[in-house]
């Protein structure tokens, strides 16, 4: 169980928004670049945010590059999981890769600063200053046993290879 | 039931019956990294502790988004780099040979093929009928050493385009219109599939420029059959021996058809700061644009720089517009030499760039200032993409930048052809 506070965001967070490029050189020193997360869009958010916190997003939260350094700074800031409408392909499989959730689900229902428990083994958010719960995408199997693992390198590490078959 | 073009692929190179929705591991025939990507994937390479390289002459290291190094940082990442192709047999592709989706299709991609990069316009090589796609660092490097990824097999729109373009208007321009119609997200897990017979007359470079833009509609592959024009640019590069034609089947099944008829296409131009906010290029006229780009893997072939000479031949960019031209690879370069493009440029006031993706993602060689519009012929206009967020990004062809450098202000080419 995850409880936390959301930051809300609008539509169409690009990775441009989450790490800019003018930052291309701090890719290899991720806590430097952990620093300018989302700078453009919200100039505070690394001050206020809290582990544990929660980024809430409208569509297609992540387009852009292939930067995986964007999931990976999200995490480095405490962020527990994304919930977002929707989110471009390649975040999202680079979140998960890197152990951090992305949910999709109507975040229309979630306000800037809302508490929120996210039961992730249910498949569902509880937004606790609201009452209302949402129920949460699925996503494919696979991706469920990498997040178990805590992101593709101890998944592979553990298996030693994919594995198409369930638990 | 009959495959499209993803299906057929996928099911190949998986070895098994693949259908839109499954969940497959197909062989990695090719995979690379760049120099943004290449130093994360390598330490998550050694975190893996998967000490191995699957197959060595078909991983490829490209340095070409900083290139050459503005910093102290990103010259220890190329050093980073150069040392693990040294010890481990990897390719590598140095300052100055080119962007990499150039690279991969000059030299590397071929019909058939699985591809993934560490990069998102990965999906360049589709235009070959490869299936290409960009992911992230850890899952090229997991691709790297096992040979292999896990892949959703996507469901497909087809995008059938009929009719010729009129004068001044390019693959380019359809990119943008398509992405203005389903807009940046309308294709997110989808393959899209072109045909039609546009695009059976279509070359290879502008068929570059289709497959390259799919990602901005959130594709995660775009894709061509392979063809006679397909069988040239593989012959025109030694590599004839690797053509195998590669089609759908007549009774695929597709998510959507979508029907485009480009007798009536204008120019068209992506506006800031998201790249399906798209308007007619005579529509904008006045908007003063302060720097112009010519360039990136979407449109900085030699064909793209011979639509932009020709209009800038005999002619001067506006005083209060740069122009920048940064050809997309070391081939591309020696021959817009030869072909006199090069001379143009300069004598038109411009500024010729390394081979390489220049001022695209805003790292050097052009970074806009404060309130400065850029007119590019790039694939994205993200705010803060050129390393400003006060600077406004125009997405055109290279038709359209050519004649918006000299009339200073965004416009249609056609006045000046
Ligand atoms: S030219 Fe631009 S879009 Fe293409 S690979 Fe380079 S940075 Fe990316």
């Amino acid at each position: 169980m995850l409880k936390g506070k959301a930051f809300k965001f609008g539509d169409n967070i690009s990775t441009d928004d989450i790490t800019p490029g003018r930052f291309f050189h701090l890719r290899s020193n991720l806590p430097e670049l952990a620093k300018h997360l989302l700078e453009d869009v919200a100039p505070s958010f690394t001050s206020r945010v809290e582990p544990g916190d929660f980024i809430v997003a409208g569509v297609n939260f992540g387009l852009g590059s292939s930067r995986e350094h964007a999931a990976v700074v999200i995490k480095m800031a405490g962020v527990a999981a994304v919930l977002a409408k929707s989110a471009a392909r390649i975040f999202f499989r680079n979140a998960i890769n890197v152990g951090l959730p992305v949910l999709i689900c109507d975040t229309d229902k979630i306000s800037d600063g809302d508490e929120l428990e996210v039961d992730l083994a249910g498949g569902m958010v509880k937004n606790l200053t609201s009452g209302v719960v949402l129920p949460l995408g699925r996503f494919p199997d696979v991706m469920l046993r990498i997040l178990d693992e805590g992101g593709l390198i101890p998944y592979i590490k553990k298996h030693g290879d994919f594995s198409l078959q369930s638990r | 039931m009959g495959k499209t073009l993803a299906e057929k692929i996928l099911s190949e190179k998986s070895g098994s019956d693949a259908h839109a929705g499954d969940i497959v591991i197909a062989k990695v025939d090719l995979a690379f990294l760049q120099d943004g990507t290449g130093p994360l994937a390598l330490r998550q390479l050694q975190a893996s502790e998967l000490e191995r390289i699957a197959t060595p002459a078909k991983v490829i290291i490209f340095l070409d988004h900083a290139s050459p190094s503005p910093s102290r940082e990103l010259a220890n990442d190329h050093i980073l780099l150069r040392d693990f192709t040294r010890k481990s047999g990897v390719q590598l592709c140095d300052v100055g040979e080119g962007i990499c989706h150039q690279l991969i299709a000059e030299s590397y991609a071929n019909p058939g093929e699985v591809v993934i990069g560490a990069d998102s316009h990965t999906v360049t090589a589709g235009a070959l009928g490869a299936f290409a796609t960009g992911m992230g660092s850890t899952d090229v490097a997991i691709a790297i050493a096992l040979g292999k990824t896990w892949l959703r097999v996507p469901e497909s729109f087809k995008i059938v385009v009929r009719g010729s373009f009129k004068r001044g208007v390019y693959a380019k321009d359809l990119a943008l219109h398509i992405i203005g119609k389903i807009g940046a997200d309308g294709a997110t897990y989808r393959a899209l599939e072109f045909c039609g017979e546009n695009i059976e007359n279509m070359g290879m470079s502008e068929r570059f420029t289709l497959a390259n833009m799919a990602v901005e509609a959130g594709a995660k592959a775009g894709l061509f059959s392979s063809d006679e024009t397909t069988r040239r640019y593989l012959e025109s590069h030694a590599r004839s021996d690797l053509f195998r034609s590669i089609r759908p089947d007549p009774d695929a099944e597709y998510e959507q058809i979508i029907e485009i008829d480009v007798s009536s296409l204008e120019p068209m131009v992506s506006k800031p700061h998201a790249v399906d906010n798209i308007a007619p290029a005579k529509e904008l006229k006045g908007e003063k644009i302060q720097q112009v780009f010519i360039g990136t893997c979407t449109n900085g072939r030699l064909e793209d720089l011979a639509t932009a000479a020709a209009i800038l031949k005999g002619r001067k960019r506006h005083p209060a517009t740069r122009l920048l031209i940064a050809p997309a690879s070391k081939e591309v370069l020696t021959q817009a030499i030869g072909a006199g493009y090069i001379q143009t440029f300069l004598e038109a006031g411009g500024t010729v760039l390394p081979p390489g993706c220049g001022p695209c993602v805003g790292v050097h060689q052009g970074v806009l200032g404060d309130g400065e519009a850029c007119l590019s012929t790039a694939n994205r206009n993200f705010r803060g993409r050129m390393g400003n967020p006060e600077a406004f990004i125009y997405l055109g062809s290279p038709a359209t930048a050519a004649a918006s450098a000299i009339a200073g202000e965004i416009t249609d080419p056609r006045e000046l052809m």
